[in-house]
């Protein structure tokens, strides 16, 4: 059901406010509720991080828009709090852990196969590749230091196979970066889609940068510290997909759509009724959002939303498995590389001299993702399986 | 294998201390001196954590036994309803609880490598047999959840309590400063509740007439006791070997 942006009202900003036990709801059910539920409970913690970010940087260069940023910023932090709060305390960390990068697999998948532009669409792919094999990583971690099966997190959802080895994945800046969208040609669910890994994308580094250096673990700690600088990596991919000719308010507005259309998608699939209900009441507001920051595109620049803004937005995140989706691509594009802007086989690439110097010196000592995952194959129930207790002495 | 690197206690700058600090230290506590000493009785946070605690969701369900027939062949076809629920729960608990011990184990194999022992202190030989324990118990819990229809890759609701209740045990052991001594005191945590699991196992067979399962969990339960006076040896030996120390006792006041 495609929402009509221009038309829906939402709740109005000065009627947004929450008591701060509405900021602490009762979590997600660990065992009980659909993986689904963290991936857009971690996405959306993501996304309105994003939004928060993004609005005091924008405070930081615009006089005028602080008082309008700080009045939304608030609503969108406790959004965020209210949001977040909803992760099961049961989840360890490693098991969120596991849910970040299902997020970045199943969104990214998503993303890669509505987005209408097929430059964007490549660089989502080669994207989705790097997470994939993150992920493989840490269910190898979780089973060989604690015996866990990243299965009760994935909930069979996401195949746990090698992607392109993140030790491969480290790359020099400049190829890093890729073309960005034309404002004034790019179709408005491009935009959307690349602020919604941009902003995803953020967190997750600012995640693994948090809880990282929490593990006891050596090699856990190395992991995370690898894998958090391919995140890093990913989010100057994705920030770079963004005009920076964009003016503040026109940022500003495609944040609050991008808020707009995650919610919705968000609420269409949520099947747990408590958690549906906060997906609607963040929708509300974000429309509310939307409408007030319309407002001031139309008083401060003096431009008509619709230059920038769709009448509504189509194609939603489809929180699915997209297992056969990612398989063709880990088939076709595992060895892609890039080089500069442009992503492509590795054989057609020279896979610059710049990122081969990059990756050796940083692979020098050793990789804690190679480590970490030697030999591991992924079984039901744990690689123990397969181990034969006939070894009983 | 006498200890090659033990993590000696050594005395040294600890700052965590208020006489660490003699300036400030003095200053904080003058500023608390004076007033009189608050009550802490009937908090309102209590109240409010008892409320939480009365209106909380349980962290989920058992699930649903794939198919009747493994219960209907066995005597368990008595367990019904919740107690069945309970059951499989424990099963599921017991199956991944093994399953980490296996980890927990090799965490302090890595632990005797990399450190050596202590005279009548652990083996490589009885860890890897304790570890390779663990792994048979896994196997076989694995096996009766089969029987049952059940599904023994699920996570049962105390199994995710249990791995909760586990994960600072997992953090000592995977922490390359904590010694050998230290990993072994964390890994009784373990063997403790173990033995525990396993003796409730065997009642609820037993109190069901299911004598071929109370005399698979009751030789679990055996094995499970042989490695908790095992681990407590052998941390009596490390206590002794301390006491027994001599050296520089101003320096080092722990062997391991």
């Amino acid at each position: 059901m495609a929402l009509k942006l221009m038309e829906e009202k939402g709740v109005p900003l000065e009627r947004q406010r929450f008591t701060l036990r509405e900021l602490t709801p009762a979590p997600m059910s660990k065992l009980d509720d659909d993986a689904f539920t963290r991936v857009r409970i971690i996405l959306m913690n993501g996304i309105e991080m994003g939004a928060n970010r993004f609005q005091h940087l924008a405070a930081a260069f615009n006089e005028d828009l602080r008082e309008p940023l700080a009045r939304v910023r608030r609503v969108e932090h406790h959004q965020q709090t209210m949001v977040n709060w909803l992760l099961s305390p049961d989840d360890s960390p490693l098991d969120i852990t596991l849910g970040y990068e299902q997020v970045a697999i199943e969104v990214t998948a998503s993303i890669a196969e509505h987005e209408p532009d097929d430059y964007l669409a490549q660089v989502y792919r080669f994207g989705l590749l790097e997470d994939f094999d993150h992920l493989y990583r840490y269910s190898a971690l979780a089973d060989r230091l604690e015996g866990k099966d990243a299965n009760n997190i994935l909930q069979s959802y996401t195949d746990v196979l090698p992607g392109r080895p993140t030790s491969f994945e480290h790359r020099d800046p400049h190829d890093d970066l890729r073309d960005h969208y034309d404002r004034k040609a790019a179709a408005p669910l491009s935009k959307v889609h690349a602020l919604t890994l941009f902003t995803g994308e953020y967190q997750t580094h600012n995640y693994y940068l948090t809880i990282g250096p929490m593990y006891t673990d050596p090699i856990a700690r190395g992991l995370y510290a690898e894998i958090a600088s391919i995140e890093e990596q990913h989010v100057t991919q994705y920030g770079s997909l963004c005009d920076p000719k964009e003016t503040w308010l026109e940022k500003w507005l495609l944040y609050e759509a991008t808020e707009v259309y995650n919610y919705h998608s968000c609420m269409q699939y949520e099947g747990n009724p408590r958690i549906r209900a906060i997906w609607e009441r963040c929708l509300d507001y974000e429309l509310g959002h939307l409408q007030f920051v319309m407002g001031l595109f139309k008083d401060i620049e003096r431009r008509d939303p619709a230059e920038v803004l769709p009448e509504e937005l189509p194609d939603m995140i489809d929180y699915k498995s997209h297992r056969e989706f990612i398989r063709k691509v880990l088939d076709k594009e595992v060895d892609y590389t890039a080089e500069g802007h442009r992503i492509g086989p590795r054989g057609q690439f020279h896979d610059g001299a710049r990122s081969a110097e990059y990756r050796d010196h940083l692979n020098k000592d050793g990789s804690f993702s190679e480590t970490v995952a030697e030999n591991y194959v992924w079984r039901p129930g744990t690689e123990l399986v397969d181990r034969s207790p006939r070894l009983v002495a | 294998m006498e200890a090659t690197h033990s993590r000696e206690q050594v005395m040294g700058h600890n700052r965590t201390g208020i006489k660490a600090s003699p300036m400030d230290g003095r200053a904080l506590e003058r500023t608390v001196s004076d007033a009189p000493p608050p009550h802490t009785e009937s908090l309102q946070a209590t109240s409010l954590r008892e409320k939480f605690t009365r209106q909380a969701d349980r962290f989920g369900s058992v699930p649903v036994v794939a198919t009747a027939r493994g219960v209907a062949e066995t005597a368990l076809h008595v367990l019904q309803g919740h107690r069945l629920a309970s059951f499989t729960d424990k099963l599921g608990e017991r199956l991944a609880f093994e399953r980490s011990g296996v980890r927990a184990y090799e965490a302090v194999l890595v632990k005797l490598e990399a450190l050596g022992a202590w005279r009548g202190g652990p083996t490589r030989d009885l860890l890897q047999a304790h570890c390779n324990e663990e792994l048979a118990h896994f196997h076989m819990i694995k096996q009766i959840l089969e029987h049952l229809g059940a599904d023994p890759t699920a996570m049962t609701p105390s199994a995710d309590v249990a791995a909760v209740q586990a994960s600072g045990v997992f953090k000592v052991l995977a922490d390359p400063r904590t010694s050998l001594s230290q990993a072994l005191q964390a890994l009784l945590v373990l063997e403790d509740v173990d033995a525990d699991g396993w003796d409730m196992l065997v009642e609820v067979a037993a109190s069901t007439k299911q004598d071929q399962l109370a005399g698979k969990f009751r030789d679990a339960l055996a094995t499970e006791e042989t490695h908790k006076e095992r681990v407590r040896g052998w941390l009596s030996h490390a206590a002794l070997a301390d006491a027994q120390r001599t050296g520089d006792g101003r320096q080092q006041a722990s062997m391991h």
